[in-house]
């Protein structure tokens, strides 16, 4: 199993992580060489088996609809990288 | 000296009033300083420390004791502790000052412990050696010039250098079983749900457990006991309480049957690691223990199938990390796509980056049924296999990993060798099974090994009892590594 | 020339009124200050988990009931993973493979009649925060108080053929929503929200043609004009002999057209997988043989009761039902009016929605309450005041003067019923009015309605003109 340079590009893409482009040979090699790992699955017979989300059988728990969280902006944004009026600030967005 | 002593020897002589928490953590402390080089810690709340001692001596003084009263403990830097730096031994959160605790935080405060520091481990816990982490390798203080596992490494470090006398891990794939084997520790990954995952920071999420690190089983079950329990903040957190695990430490092993997997014991397993196995195995037999073979037919498949199911989760519970509302915001982010990318090229080392791409890739269009579909299959055949095991036995035994501690910079480069270091763990929560990693003795450099016992969902009481008993007519658990 | 046929399907993105959030207990309160309803989850904040709000479920189950949907047993939570800045986790919890809802329709009426239309499923999942353009330096504000309100996603098949069958299914399934009680369907505040899946195909075609997606067309009105342009655009690009691109197009009202949005134009791969932090949402028989029973009377029933029980036409029977609060007012007012409902029909959807609409004033806010309006129609009906004077009463009821009977006491309203009187004012208009009497007398009936109105004029209005009608006609031809 190999992976390409160009599915190395498309996945950092949709990861939104910047592979340099003379980053882009190592990071090829190197899940080249975890898909011929993973590629083994396919010795494990798993005709008619229900694939397994989680490790538990249980059902989803549901809390009551009560509010229960009181304003904790200026605590939550202490850390934030931009801040204004409030309001996480980003790049212009164009839509 | 009183860092000789397991946790509950001092929790004991901390209610005796045979020493202070405020000289015990001070003596914990001047051990942190004094032995820095081994890179344990991330940061140490010296301040936070005493403050919170002098408060637990206020308490023995009155005769008020909860569990841990008194008593110093590390956390791993991936559990959120307020008003202190969580990294997750990343650049991405160098400076993320978590605004609240994780549960297990809360509990092990309530239960009166003494938190001196957060531990140093691989970024957010990708690794087997501790070498992924943004702030260094951690040395093996059996052998410095080796790693001490991972990606729990600190925490591992820590304890066996006796620089505290236990430490909260997690383990996704063996992340607290192996570094406990590399440095001669009790560690167990409880059953998935027995202990909040909240404010634990999710490398994958339907893998993850907290547990302890610790000199002893008993010290294992003190801490299990105090870090356990039904969360209502944790969908994934089951109601069960604790008393299986006092009822556990009592146990015979007369009659007990130890299951012995035929796969956990092939020639590809380092000879002294194997030896040390079969002796242990030995000591149990005496002790009263049956060993059984029973099959694990499918375990082969348990590494390719982690290495999609734990990316995969990965590759999603990171996006969060994008330089909007917490961590690293690169200066280089003119728009929005050039904020994402450089902050995330930026904050992530190249094995995080690694995995998230190779589980972005597992999740895409055209690649999930071959991948993620297949594995989640895979993963339900090996939690059959355990189940079917666990008819002929009641703790299947075998090697915590398949060698001894190896030396740093060994794998760093071929990251694959590196992945099959957990062979013989990450079935174990693919399961959702508890599985406890003990000292075995060392091998002929000097290096512990580690017997890995794996019970039936919510079967820790077994599983420490067991190793308890193990522990009362072994000494391999009291060793110290030379010069702590 | 080709005749064309619309095909048009709607996902409508329903706000669930709960009170806290779908993952988090941090308040859904609509118009607090940026951020101070974002709690750590609702941020994403590093370690924190979702925890499911019952009441999130137990609404939809309560949709899926009242649409013959199946609610199923067991639905999943999925992740839809996905880069963008009102979006903290960088993916949203949504349900994928298994929607809480399979199936189910809704019943529209149509100039051509009844019709189903049916529904491919209703999921829930959590909305993203704003982002707001306003000039910060040149950068984009986030709010993520919005984040993490519960939303259910209602796709309906491609079975609506126009844009007005596309405004009356959205009527029916806005009225649908609130009378369960499970959105309040405030479109200027975000709570429905309407995309579209529009294409069009030559009459008599059976494969559907190349759709394009018409986002955030959030008022009855936009909807239609949105519809109507983007199938406009379509025939003029296939009839100019191109072909439509797949694409997502928004709607600008200020300017009346549609335009792509590049930005959304790549290609999405959203990795769903199931959430591995949210076991399966299982939904048992016996809490839907609860919601069952709780379910209120859905709008279909009650549009069929107003005609059995009501003896109203199917077009006043429309009217009354196409809101809620409309039907509410009704029935009340009817209550209030010795349960005269026809003649209260008229009054609601006559006199009262004219006023309300002339004053954009929601009928809940109404000057003139239910009990007001039954009291106006007892008065007609008991022969105090006439028709005609109503409407007097009524424009001063809406100036808030006072209750009815104290206007037609303060401004002497009341209706002359005294026979003696009109007789005497009969007799006067008899009188004064020779030519069109002998027109009478000569059989022509039409003009005996200027008599009236002549009586009426002289009594201010107050006659009863029924009485009025038969002594003009006794005195002229008895």
């Amino acid at each position: 199993m190999s992976i390409s340079e160009k599915d190395v590009v498309r996945v950092a893409h949709l990861a939104r992580i910047r592979v340099a482009p003379d980053e882009l040979g190592r990071y090829q090699a190197g899940l080249s060489d975890i898909l011929a790992l993973v590629a083994q699955m396919q010795d494990c017979d798993t005709d008619g088996v229900e694939p397994m989300a989680h490790p538990q059988d249980i059902a989803l728990r549901l809390r009551e609809d009560t509010v229960t969280e009181a304003d904790q902006r200026s605590s939550l944004q202490q850390g934030a990288p931009q801040v204004e009026n409030g309001l996480y600030l980003v790049p212009r967005v164009i839509e | 000296m009183p860092h000789r002593h397991n946790l509950t020897t001092l929790r004991d002589m901390l209610r005796r009033r045979e020493i202070s928490s405020t000289e015990l953590t001070h003596h914990f402390l001047e051990r942190i300083d004094r032995h820095s080089d081994l890179n344990a810690f991330i940061t140490v709340d010296e301040e936070g420390a005493l403050a919170a001692a002098q408060q637990a001596d206020k308490h023995l003084a009155r005769d008020e004791h909860a569990p841990l009263t008194g008593v110093p403990l590390a956390h791993k830097d991936i559990f959120c502790t307020q008003g202190l730096l969580t990294s997750c031994g990343s650049k991405m959160l160098r400076n993320f000052i978590s605004p609240y605790d994780a549960t297990v935080v809360e509990r092990l405060a309530k239960a009166g412990s003494v938190l001196v520091g957060k531990t140093n481990m691989d970024e957010f816990a990708m690794g087997s050696s501790n070498e992924t982490s943004h702030f260094g390798p951690v040395h093996n203080p059996w052998d410095l010039q080796r790693v001490p596992g991972g990606s729990s490494g600190g925490s591992a470090a820590a304890v066996a250098s006796r620089l505290v006398p236990g430490a909260t891990g997690t383990d996704t794939g063996g992340s607290i079983r192996q570094p406990a084997a590399f440095c001669g520790l009790t560690g167990l990954k409880p059953s998935y749900g027995r202990v909040s995952r909240y404010g634990m920071i999710a490398f994958a999420s339907s893998l993850d457990q907290g547990g302890p690190l610790a000199l002893s089983a008993e010290d294992a079950a003190l801490l299990l006991q105090c870090m356990a329990g039904f969360d209502s903040r944790d969908s994934t957190s089951i109601a069960r309480d604790t008393a299986d695990i006092d009822e556990g430490l009592k146990i015979n092993l007369h009659g007990l049957r130890l299951g012995l997997p035929a796969e956990f014991f092939d020639e590809s397993i380092d000879n002294a690691v194997l030896t040390r196995v079969r002796e242990a195995l030995g000591i149990f037999e005496r002790l009263g223990a049956t060993l059984v073979d029973v099959a694990l037919p499918n375990s082969a498949a348990g590494i390719p199938c982690y290495y999609v199911i734990a990316p995969a989760e990965a590759s999603s519970n990171l996006s969060r990390f994008d330089g909007v509302r917490f961590g690293h915001r690169s200066d280089q982010a003119s728009d929005l796509l050039t904020l994402y990318e450089n902050s995330r090229a930026e904050g992530f080392g190249e094995e995080v980056k690694r995995r998230i791409l190779i589980g972005t890739y597992a999740l895409s269009a055209g690649y999930y049924d071959a991948y993620y579909l297949k594995a989640q299959k895979i993963r339900r055949v090996i939690a059959q296999d355990f189940s079917k095991a666990f008819e002929q036995c009641d703790i299947i035994v075998g090697p915590t990993a398949p060698t001894t501690a190896f030396s740093l910079g060994e794998k760093t480069q071929d990251p694959v060798a590196m992945y099959l270091n957990d062979i013989f763990t990450n079935t174990v929560n693919l399961a959702g099974l508890p599985g406890l990693s003990i000292p075995a003795g060392l091998d002929e450099a000097g290096l512990p090994v580690g017997l890995q016992l794996i019970g039936q969902f919510m079967d820790e009481g077994r599983l420490l009892g067991a190793a308890h008993r193990f522990q009362q007519a072994t000494d391999w658990h009291q060793l110290v590594p030379k010069g702590f | 020339m080709v005749a064309w046929e619309t095909v048009i399907g709607l996902e409508v993105h329903a706000q669930l009124m709960t009170r806290s959030k779908i993952f988090s207990g941090a308040s859904t309160a609509y118009g607090a200050e940026a951020n101070t309803q974002a709690c750590a989850v609702d941020i994403g904040l590093p370690g924190v988990l979702p925890v499911m709000n019952r009441q999130a479920a137990l609404m939809a189950a309560r949709f899926g009931l009242a649409v013959g949907g199946s609610v199923n047993p067991v639905s999943v939570f999925a992740r839809k993973n996905y880069f963008y800045p009102d979006l903290p986790k960088g993916y949203q919890i949504s349900q994928y493979e298994i929607p809480v809802v399979s199936g189910g329709s809704l019943e529209i009426h149509t100039a051509a009649g009844d019709k189903t239309i049916r529904l491919t499923r209703a999921h829930l999942e959590e909305d993203a925060g704003k982002s707001l353009h306003e000039d910060f330096h040149g950068m984009t504000g986030i709010d993520l108080n919005r984040a993490g309100t519960p939303l259910l996603e209602i796709v309906s098949e491609p079975d609506l053929r126009s844009p007005a069958e596309a405004v009356t299914y959205l009527r029916k399934l806005h009225s649908l929503v609130r009378t369960l009680e499970i959105c309040d369907g405030n479109m200027q505040e975000g709570s429905f929200r309407c995309d579209a899946n529009i294409s069009i195909r030559p009459q008599g075609e059976t494969t559907l043609g190349t759709r394009t997606e018409l986002k955030n067309i959030n008022s009855f009105r936009f909807v239609e004009r949105a519809l109507h342009h983007e199938i406009a655009r379509q025939i003029t690009v296939l009839e100019d002999g191109g072909e439509v691109v797949q694409e997502t197009r928004l709607y600008d009202p200020d300017r009346d057209l549609t335009r792509s949005m590049r930005s959304k134009e790549e290609a999405h791969d959203y990795r769903y997988f199931p959430d591995p932090d949210l076991p399966p949402l299982v939904i048992d028989a016996h809490d839907l043989e609860v919601l069952r029973n709780e379910l209120p009377e859905l709008p279909d029933a009650r549009l069929a009761r107003f005609i059995a029980d009501y003896r109203l036409s199917m077009d006043d029977a429309l009217q009354l039902n196409s809101q809620k609060e409309i039907a509410d007012y009704y029935e009340e007012t009817v209550s209030c009016a010795n349960d005269e409902t026809r003649l209260t029909a008229n009054w609601v959807t006559g006199e009262l929605m004219s006023w309300l609409n002339r004053s954009d004033i929601a009928i809940t806010d109404s000057p003139v309450t239910p009990a007001m309006l039954g009291q106006l129609v007892c008065r007609i009906q008991d022969q105090t005041i006439s028709g005609k004077i109503a409407k007097e009463v009524f424009e001063a009821m809406w100036a808030s003067e006072g209750d009815v009977d104290s206007i037609i006491t303060a401004r002497g309203l009341t209706q002359i019923t005294d026979t003696g009187a009109i007789e005497q004012t009969v007799s006067e208009v008899i009188a004064r009015f020779p030519d069109q009497v002998a027109q009478v007398r000569a059989g022509e009936d039409k003009v005996i309605g200027f008599l009236v109105g002549q009586v009426m004029k002289a009594t201010s209005g107050k006659a009863n003109p029924q009485a009025v009608n038969e002594i003009l006609k006794r005195q002229l031809l008895g």
